[in-house]
């Protein structure tokens, strides 16, 4: 045996320990799982497209739930940071002929930058103000992209993008495993230490200011954050698309984001993924009757929240888990006590 | 040229004061965010189409019964679709997003995307400094100033009013002195509606009706309403105007100004939020109890 058992034994009982415990992380697990077994028996090029555009978009409303659902900074204007990054990789792509796997980074760090730019003006807003100042950023953007349409194509936007790989499955491997690695990297971030001071700032800002913490910064560390993993969706997107077009700028975009997040339950990482790998499909799915499809996307999203407005997967997770009283760690319902601190459950 | 901007300027600067203080009173009431508030404005002027051309009604009838309408329907909306949910902040969000997407979807199903159009109610024009200025010009800039006058009156005169004021200032010690609260938010939901449909019915006859009309006068509603400071009806209504003729210059004064006319305008919002970040007329909220 020696030391790969000895390694083995000890992933298998970290597993256990972690994996195995919770459900909802056994589900998650399954999930994974799935993904990256779907292509072993269905290679359907149509339904790969769909699950590729799928990831993107969850990588982009998992961004948008670290930075207004984590640290309370209600963004409306998220299509930003994906047009930005999208735009930047297709310049860099087009003009510098970098490949992809550079693009796409420096196209992210592109909005970082902008992340930066509106997030400085951004920090003595709150709130609503927040909200409704951040949806004119990309709008302004989008009236400078019609003005100068020598470099940015106006109203066409730039095509000629390569392609992000050679295959379509080899897209479809690069954007899911981008997802579910991005998920989980920013899963933990909120599960760091930063992450609770995050999480502080959206409960009281004040109370963490007076703590010591210079709460300035880890907003904009919010938004910087946000705005890389963002950008690195609008860059998958741009190759996947091989154009960047004002589309990606739109307030519909923006809105469908909020769409998604809120669905799916904010405050959770996992809760935007799911509800677009819900609502993303679902909506290709009604193409059946392609004129009444957005009427009943629109009707299904509004009579989901009227039964759990905190979001679907909340809901579900309530429904299989239940939090300690004294440790506040999550059990699953059939436990009388505490796995943990071995107090009582209600 | 000034002339033109100067009439633009003034209506479009009443139609955006109405939808925007609209929006500031069911916010400052009742903390709704109201995404739906320009579908609505949408809405009524696609009524008054329909009562026009399929109905054979005089826009006279037509225009105030419409208003009526749409007014009961946001009351119907709010009464199914938010009211149960709203402690959620997040979702009444997306809900009022989802129903301006329901009527958008609606509108495009009945009638598709195509550019309608109502002919306009006075035909004639006067000619003031060397440019013509249609009536309908006229009508549309003296109605949206009678409705905003007939807003001050109902809140600044009318035991209504001084109901909705106080709930805006202070929803718990409202409640405390008897307001039923959930009674004024739904009222205030009406009125609010009913003044978008009034600036709806006022665009009718200048401006094509399209399915998607709602979409820039909802960001300049909101730009205004963050400019005039959150809650303030003297702040949505200078603000309005100012937001009304900086798009105007632009439009009228740079070359390719349709295009940058929303940038220039809320680029104008971002800075003074960056000097004044509670807005023009706000007061800085304080923590909601």
């Amino acid at each position: 045996m020696g030391l790969p058992g000895f390694y083995l034994r000890r992933a298998y009982s970290l597993f256990r320990g972690e994996v195995l415990v919770l459900p909802s992380r056994v589900a998650v697990f399954i999930f994974a799982l799935g993904v990256l077994l779907l292509p072993l028996f269905s290679q359907d090029p149509y339904l790969l497209r769909i699950l590729i555009f799928t990831s993107i978009f969850a990588i982009l409303a998992a961004s948008w739930d670290l930075l207004s659902g984590f640290t309370g900074q209600m963004n409306f204007g998220h299509a930003l940071f994906f047009g930005v990054a999208a735009y930047c990789t297709a310049l860099l792509n087009l003009r510098l002929d970098l490949p992809p796997w550079i693009s796409i980074p420096l196209g992210a760090l592109g909005a970082v930058l902008a992340g930066l730019i509106i997030g400085i003006p951004c920090l003595r807003l709150r709130g609503t103000y927040l909200a409704l100042t951040t949806l004119a950023f990309p709008i302004i953007l989008m009236g400078v992209i019609f003005a100068i349409p020598d470099i940015t194509g106006g109203e066409l936007g730039l095509s000629g993008i390569d392609r992000l790989s050679g295959s379509r499955l080899t897209d479809y491997y690069i954007t899911s495993v981008l997802m579910l690695g991005l998920g989980f990297i920013m899963w933990k971030i909120t599960d760091s230490k930063t992450g609770i001071i995050l999480h502080a700032i959206r409960e009281d800002e004040v109370a963490v200011r007076s703590s010591g913490i210079n709460t300035t910064r880890y907003k904009l560390l919010a938004f910087c954050l946000s705005g890389f993993f963002a950008g690195i969706a609008g860059g998958l997107y741009a190759h996947i698309m091989r154009t960047a077009g004002p589309s990606t700028l739109e307030v519909a975009l923006s809105f469908q984001i909020v769409i998604w997040a809120v669905f799916g339950g904010i405050v959770s990482i996992y809760g935007p993924i799911a509800g677009v790998f819900i609502l993303f499909p679902l909506l290709e799915f009604l193409r059946i009757m392609p004129k009444i499809r957005m009427l009943v996307f629109a009707f299904i999203v509004l009579v989901t929240l009227l039964y759990m407005p905190q979001g679907l997967i909340p809901w579900l997770r309530d429904k299989i888990e239940k939090e300690c009283p004294r440790c506040k760690i999550r059990n699953v319902t059939t436990r009388k006590t505490c796995r943990i601190c071995t107090a009582e459950l209600d | 040229m000034i002339q033109n901007i100067i009439i633009n300027g003034l209506i479009n600067g009443s139609i955006y004061a109405l939808l925007a203080i609209g929006f500031s009173l069911i916010f400052g009431v009742a903390r709704i965010v109201n995404i739906a508030h320009t579908a609505f404005y949408m809405l009524a002027a696609y009524f008054i189409y329909v009562g026009f051309h399929y109905l054979g009604m005089s826009p006279y009838i037509s225009m105030p019964l419409s208003v009526l309408a749409v007014g009961l329907l946001s009351i119907i909306c709010y009464k199914i679709f938010i009211q149960p949910i709203r402690e959620h902040e997040a979702a009444v969000l997306i809900a009022t997003i989802a129903l301006a997407m329901v009527i958008q979807e609606a509108l495009l199903i009945a009638f598709g995307g195509h550019y309608l159009g109502v002919p306009p109610l006075v035909s004639g024009y006067a000619t003031i400094a060397g440019v013509k200025v249609t009536y309908q010009h006229f009508l549309a800039l003296s109605v949206a100033v009678l409705a905003l006058f007939g807003v001050w009156i109902l809140l600044m005169k009318t035991k209504l009013g001084l109901a909705l004021r106080s709930t805006a200032q202070d929803r718990e010690v409202a409640n405390l002195m008897g307001m039923n609260e959930a009674r004024v938010a739904m009222v205030t939901m009406g009125i609010s509606v009913m003044m978008a449909g009034i600036a709806g019915a006022v665009v009718v006859p200048l401006y094509v009706l399209d399915p998607h009309m709602w979409m820039h006068p909802l960001i300049m509603m909101l730009a205004i309403v963050v400019l005039g400071g959150l809650g303030s009806i003297k702040g949505s209504f200078v603000g309005a105007y100012i937001m009304a003729f900086a798009e105007v210059l632009v439009v009228f004064l740079i070359p390719m100004g349709a295009f940058l006319k929303g940038s220039v305008a809320l680029s104008i919002m971002i800075l003074v939020l960056l000097i004044r970040p509670e807005g023009l007329f706000g007061v800085a909220f304080e923590e909601e109890r």
